[in-house]
């Protein structure tokens, strides 16, 4: 039944939300206070990825025990080695994450408080999704 | 400047990462919003179900923000083509590398993956001397 199925995107997503909100994830600036190691540092995010993590690692290993999801089947990635993709495609996020604080996530939840700054980072970010196309990798 | 939020950022964190369980038990994928977002403006057969997480996680922060009372929008000090160069960058570089911070270093951590682990290494060193250089070497205003 389809309206189950977008009943766990939209709520997936409503739990998702309110924890970059309630974070302070959204805040750009004190995303690069974490990061400015050698600034003023604000650690905060450490212990929003400790508490983040600390649910995926316990909850994720019971739900993978199951055969399958509630709805559907699972689809996950499969890839275990590390290439140059991997690797050059982390070091371009990274660069782009510590000039602006801005990554995917924080950079959506922003059109809540502001337009001008999430609109030109996610526009970016679309375009930059669709030139990597274009990498010969 | 903001200071040191622990409760708030544990609790957020912990928020975070139900959600990405919840999208795990309930229909098998895995909340990378990179990949939610590209899946999104792709506006394929399953991209429906991506704007309608979208939307979710904008009313989720709405409605924190709305309970915690209002926040002025904190921006970055950027001009845009800065900004915008940014955000192309966080782009391509989620693209190649299959992920971001919470594909790769919530969910991809969570599962165990080394391709994730290694990512999420790479990424945040990466980030850290990034905003070093644009700070205390290149000096632009904070």
């Amino acid at each position: 039944m389809k309206w189950r199925s977008i009943l766990v995107w939209f709520a997936s997503g409503l739990v998702f939300g309110a924890g970059l909100s309630l974070s302070g994830m959204i805040n750009p600036r004190k995303v690069l206070a974490f990061l400015d190691v050698t600034g003023q540092w604000d650690p905060t995010l450490l212990l929003v990825m400790g508490g983040a993590v600390a649910v995926t690692l316990l909850g994720f290993r019971f739900v993978l025990r199951r055969t399958g999801p509630l709805l559907g089947s699972f689809d996950l990635p499969t890839r275990k080695d590390i290439d140059i993709p991997l690797l050059l495609g982390a070091a371009l996020f990274g660069s782009g994450w510590g000039l602006a604080g801005y990554c995917p996530g924080p950079a959506l939840a922003a059109f809540t408080v502001d337009l001008r700054e999430p609109a030109i980072f996610c526009i970016a970010m679309a375009a930059g999704m669709y030139l990597r196309r274009l990498l010969p990798l | 400047m903001e200071g040191f939020t622990p409760v708030a950022g544990v609790s957020g964190g912990l928020l975070i990462g139900l959600g990405a369980l919840m999208l795990l038990l309930g229909v098998g994928r895995i909340a990378g919003i990179s990949g939610i977002f590209a899946n999104a403006i792709a506006f394929g057969s399953e991209s429906g179900r991506r704007w309608i997480f979208v939307a979710g996680l904008l009313l989720g922060a709405f409605i924190h923000q709305l309970a915690a009372g209002i926040e002025l929008p904190v921006r970055t000090s950027l001009s845009w083509p800065l900004l915008a160069a940014a955000g192309l960058l966080v782009g391509a570089g989620t693209r190649l590398g299959g992920g971001c911070t919470s594909g790769h270093g919530v969910c991809g951590i969570g599962r165990l993956s080394l391709r994730s682990i290694v990512a999420t290494v790479v990424f945040m060193t990466v980030a850290g001397l990034v905003t070093y250089l644009t700070r205390h070497v290149i000096g632009l205003p904070t």
